[in-house]
């Protein structure tokens, strides 16, 4: 019964369930102090919270717009990406940024789910407390339709 | 300028030889997609390939300005008067192989037919690294243990976006002489091996 319904739920919005199964697993997991240790480990080759290197500086990612920092040489796929960085979002990203932006210029993925909830709870430490989640998926919603019609 | 850094290190030369014959392949393996994928183009067939070549020559530029920039930390931190004799010896040795990553990676990409991607200046890696706060030898060794670390993740975890698997060899290669550099400079630092498996990736 309930599987029935989650079944046509599915059906109809498979997107918005995704993102809201990887907000729910994102949060619930994560442990920002393993994932501050994790997050130096495997993003500290290109990416600092205060610096852009080779990857944009990360302080303040969580709800702020992709591609947004000054002085970073983004790809055009991440510019064009809209909306805001949610922390669904950051777990689907992290999966695969290809998937998520094809061509932009981050090409390493996190298989491990639990792994992910930490960096990104990390992330969302070092970022303002107050995510706009619902405006942002309003937002990402849009970009997906517009990116549609393109 | 390579040539003689190699002339300058015969207990390497032998090993580097290896690795360039190496590197060697992956550019075989890496150069006959991008040809290929014309003609099949004309057949509807090589598509997706095309886009594969182009993404990796896209991870390669990535890796290339990783390697550019431990140069620059290597480079900016052994001039800086802070390391004894002996710990500058090491530091050059992991430097000449940072150098040698780079130099693979630089044909590669050419050999694609892409623009290498160019260093940024010494000042740019300062700030960026924040260089001006080493006071010590050992705050040296901690960020080249960072780095060293951040590097060999990097390396193991792009390698499953790679399409070719000459360049996933090359990516292993490279990412156990970081996780070598790594286990040096966490020894030098007194810290224990990690007790889990999977120390990266
Ligand atoms: C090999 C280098 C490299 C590694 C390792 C890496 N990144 Fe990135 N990252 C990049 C680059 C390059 C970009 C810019 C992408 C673009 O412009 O297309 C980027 C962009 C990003 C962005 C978008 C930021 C913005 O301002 O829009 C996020 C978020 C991000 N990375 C998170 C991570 C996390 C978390 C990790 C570790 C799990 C990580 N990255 C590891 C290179 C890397």
């Amino acid at each position: 019964m309930a599987t029935t319904r989650i079944h046509r739920l599915v059906l109809a919005f498979p997107a918005g369930l995704a993102v809201v199964a990887g907000a729910l697993a994102a949060q619930a997991a994560g442990d920002p102090v393993a994932g501050k240790a994790q997050y130096e480990g495997t993003c500290g080759g290109c990416h600092s919270v205060d610096a852009n290197r080779i990857g944009p500086m990360h302080r303040g990612v969580v709800g702020r717009r992709p591609g947004s920092v000054a002085g970073y040489d983004y790809s055009p796929a991440v510019r064009r990406l809209g909306g805001l960085w949610t922390t669904a979002r950051l777990d689907q990203w992290l999966q695969g940024p290809q998937a998520l932006a094809p061509g932009a210029k981050m090409y390493l993925s996190v298989a491990d789910p639990a792994k992910r909830a930490d960096i990104i709870a990390y992330l969302a430490s070092v970022s303002p407390p107050a995510e706009p989640v619902r405006g942002a998926r309003h937002q990402r919603a849009r970009t997906v339709d517009a990116g549609a019609k393109r | 300028m390579t040539t003689t850094e190699n002339d300058a290190q015969p207990a390497d030369t032998s090993a580097r030889r290896k690795f360039l014959q190496t590197a060697g392949l992956a550019v075989g393996g890496f150069g006959m997609l991008a040809v290929a994928s014309a003609p099949a183009l004309a057949a509807g067939k090589a598509k997706p390939k095309m886009a594969d070549a182009k993404g990796d020559v896209g991870v390669l530029q990535g890796a290339l300005a990783l390697e550019h920039e431990g140069i620059a930390a290597y480079t900016i931190a052994g001039g800086s008067g802070l390391l004894t004799p002996d710990v500058l010896k090491i530091a050059l040795v992991f430097l000449g192989h940072h150098k040698g990553h780079r130099d693979a990676l630089a044909n590669l990409i050419r050999k694609a037919g892409g623009a290498p991607v160019e260093p940024k200046t010494d000042a740019q890696y300062t700030a960026e690294l924040n260089l001006g706060a080493l006071k010590t030898q050992g705050d040296v060794v901690i960020l080249a243990t960072k780095l060293e670390m951040g590097a060999t993740n990097a390396y193991v975890g792009q390698i499953a976006a790679l399409q070719d698997h000459g360049l996933a060899h090359l990516f292993a290669q490279i990412s156990t002489d970081e996780a070598v550099h790594w286990a040096i400079l966490n020894n030098a630092l007194g810290n224990a091996a990690p007790t889990p498996a999977f120390i990266f990736g």
